[in-house]
């Protein structure tokens, strides 16, 4: 689960990583009237979207008069912002943060990962901040600096200290970057995140450290143990049919293609929707069923992938384990029956009970092209969309 | 032979009177499973499944001498279940469990290697789909009756796409020695290299397939490790050709978020390394067919 940049500021500062003065806005005259409060005469208006990248996408506005903040705000509250990171359709900004601006005299980039081979967390600085990671280790590997935290005992001083000095910090400065290398730290063990992105960190021409920009992101599997991170959640910055889909107990990624996908298991998923690919087709969708999926939850998958305008046949492939071919052969039926169904169908059922699925299947009269193996029934999809679409 | 698991093998359930653990332990039992009993906290001294159920592990290892453990336990204590079952002395532990957070897990990870190697347990999963022996044992929660016994190991991170390997490879007579999940979190027990190791020492196993797919280094680091130290060929495939980057497909690992992590990189180097590389999933019999052809 990933938060807003103001929300991970206000965690982070409770773990002593100083952050600039600011506050957050729903309307211009807020906005403006924030700008008061914090005083100074530079500002920075800046896009609450879940989405880095968000200045080259203009959400993020320099002002220097209570006006200019009062018209940013105006232009960035409904607007919708693009960036590489959400895709073609944008998210929409709905919350901004006005912060007071800084004198920057250089800029560096701090991370925390999850790192999957050392099994720990690994801190990531680069002495060349604002860029993004994936830039920089393309354009100055070198510049990249690495630590792994041993679990056991969790970050040391002399790590950040490391660091600190690594990138080439004054003297004066070192303290400050300890503080907030370690308060970083904390944070991620204490809360369970998967990462947290401090891009720019940036040191002030009067010596000062400050965050300019914050990012953090969650485990959704450890949010059962913190309720005041898992209030963050910002629905309106997720898609809609995915939040539905978790909702009902389905894993949902929509996609671009014309061929609706309901598959039981994340990895048949992924390997059936390479299939209708190699088979010259494209799927619309990744969705896992998951394990004992009743009727119920079967008819529930149909209407979510039908929910996509762009579904013009659907296949279903299960390999029944837990589950049993004949309550999704039911579940299928049903679904088709009340949903009035309007796209050619393909179902491939295999595993526990498949030949009472396939009887209950065949009985109903349904419409319905059977497939008994994976090849066969991305081919019938493939060749059915097309014969259907004419495309 | 086989590797981990064998008719020989004595399991316990952590989670045994659940709903969860009650129904796949009942089936564990019906393949030819040695279950010697379970363990739930509080419910010892009873009978379940006509098996004795246990307080801790540490009692049910000493009165049953089980090897093995294979855990249903719900995800906010499954770690600490796994830990239990490290310092019982069990030697290999299934964790059947999805959704156990992430840095529980870097813990556990810690946690065991404060044994010594001939003292080690060994962890598959968690959010696997189990082990099995075919003809032998089975841990987990697959359908058996799916695969033959014989002569091919097979690791994976997914469950149904293992049974889609192993049917289409029963269907024309090729058999299973053991078929190990490694489940598709981000942070596993064991990795494609530690079975692989394992399955080149197995004078039962001939070749060997992978089945990966797209996130984390494991598929590239096994391949590199079979160039370097295997004899027997290597078969791999990679899921996830279509899967767009930054999202997560399902599984808490499956999430294409560094380079390398593709299935088409991944596929790219498990080529270079000299693995067979199934072209797309429905081809996995023939693959092994062929390669197997060569080897005898």
């Amino acid at each position: 689960m990933d938060i807003h940049e103001y929300q991970s500021k206000e965690i982070l500062a409770d773990y002593g990583v100083p952050i600039g003065n600011g506050g957050l806005a729903y309307s211009p005259e807020q906005a403006a009237y924030r700008a008061i409060e914090i005083g100074g005469d530079v500002w920075v208006v800046k896009a609450q979207i879940h989405s880095g990248a968000r200045g080259k996408a203009g959400g993020i506005k320099i002002c220097k008069t209570e006006e200019e903040v009062s018209k940013a705000a105006e232009e960035l509250l409904g607007a919708k912002l693009i960036t590489h990171q959400t895709g073609p359709q944008g998210k929409i900004c709905h919350r901004i943060y006005i912060e007071a601006g800084c004198n920057i005299e250089r800029e560096i980039y701090l991370a925390f990962v999850l790192d999957r081979a050392n099994e720990s967390v690994t801190v990531v600085a680069s002495a060349e901040g604002g860029m993004e990671i994936e830039e920089l280790a393309v354009t100055k590997p070198e510049s990249i600096i690495k630590i792994a935290v041993e679990p056991a005992v969790g970050m040391q001083p002399f790590q950040a200290r490391e660091i600190a000095f690594a990138l080439g910090l004054d003297k004066s400065q070192v303290n400050q970057a300890v503080t907030t290398i370690l308060g970083c730290y904390r944070a991620m063990r204490d809360l369970d995140a998967t990462m947290v992105e401090i891009n720019p960190l940036v040191v002030t021409k009067e010596g000062n450290i400050i965050a300019v920009d914050a990012k953090m992101g969650f485990d959704d599997n450890a949010l059962f143990r913190h309720h005041n991170i898992a209030e963050l959640r910002d629905k309106s910055q997720e898609d809609a049919r995915e939040m539905r889909a978790a909702d009902r107990g389905l894993s949902y990624v929509g996609l671009d293609g014309n061929i609706g996908c309901i598959i039981n298991g994340a990895g048949l998923a992924m390997a059936t929707m390479d299939m209708i690919m190699h088979a010259g087709g494209e799927p619309a969708n990744f969705l896992d069923i998951g394990g004992g999926a009743s009727p119920e939850r079967t008819t529930k998958a149909f209407n979510l992938v039908l929910s996509d305008d762009k579904v013009e046949c659907i296949l279903v492939n299960i390999f029944a384990g837990i589950n049993r071919c004949d309550w999704i052969a039911e579940g299928v039926v049903q679904a088709v029956q009340q949903i009035d169904l309007k796209v050619p169908l393909v179902v491939r059922l295999s595993g526990t009970n498949v030949e009472a699925g396939r009887k209950i299947l065949v009985d109903s009269g349904l419409p319905i092209i059977m497939a008994d193996t994976l090849k066969e029934a991305a081919d019938k999809a493939v060749a059915v969309w097309k014969e259907t679409t004419g495309k | 032979m086989a590797i981990h698991l064998d008719e020989n093998t004595k399991v316990l359930v952590q989670g045994f009177t659940g709903q969860i653990g009650s129904f796949h332990a009942t089936d564990m039992i019906k393949y030819g499973t040695n279950v010697v009993g379970g363990v739930t906290p509080g419910k010892g001294g009873t009978k379940h499944l006509d098996k004795p159920v246990f307080n801790t592990m540490k009692e049910a290892v000493e009165a049953t001498g089980a090897d093995a453990s294979i855990i249903f336990v719900p995800p906010p204590f499954a770690a600490d279940s796994i830990m239990e079952a490290a310092d019982a002395g069990i030697r290999y532990c299934v964790a059947i469990t999805d959704g156990i957070p992430s840095q529980d897990m870097i813990r556990v990870k810690r946690y065991m290697r404060r044994y010594k190697a001939d003292h080690k347990m060994l962890l598959t999963g968690p959010n696997c789909a189990g082990s099995i022996s075919p003809g032998k044992c089975m841990m987990g929660i697959m359908p058996g009756h799916i695969y033959l016994p014989g002569n091919v190991g097979i690791v994976g991170r997914s469950g149904t796409l293992g049974y889609e390997a192993a049917s289409q490879m029963k269907d024309v007579g090729i058999g299973v020695s053991s078929s190990i999940g490694i489940g598709g979190d981000p942070i596993n027990g064991s990795s494609f290299r530690d079975h692989l190791a394992a399955f080149e020492e197995d004078d039962q196993t001939d070749a060997v397939v992978i089945i990966g797919e797209i996130g984390g280094p494991q598929e590239v680091d096994a391949a590199m490790w079979s160039r370097d130290n295997m004899s027997k060929p290597v078969i791999g495939y990679v899921a996830g050709l279509t899967a767009p980057k930054g999202r997560r497909m399902g599984h808490a690992g499956a999430i294409i978020s560094a380079v390398g992590e593709s299935a088409a990189e991944k596929v790219e180097i498990l080529q270079e390394c000299g693995v067979t590389v199934v072209p797309n999933p429905s081809a996995f019999a023939s693959v092994v067919q062929e390669v197997l052809a060569k080897v005898s």
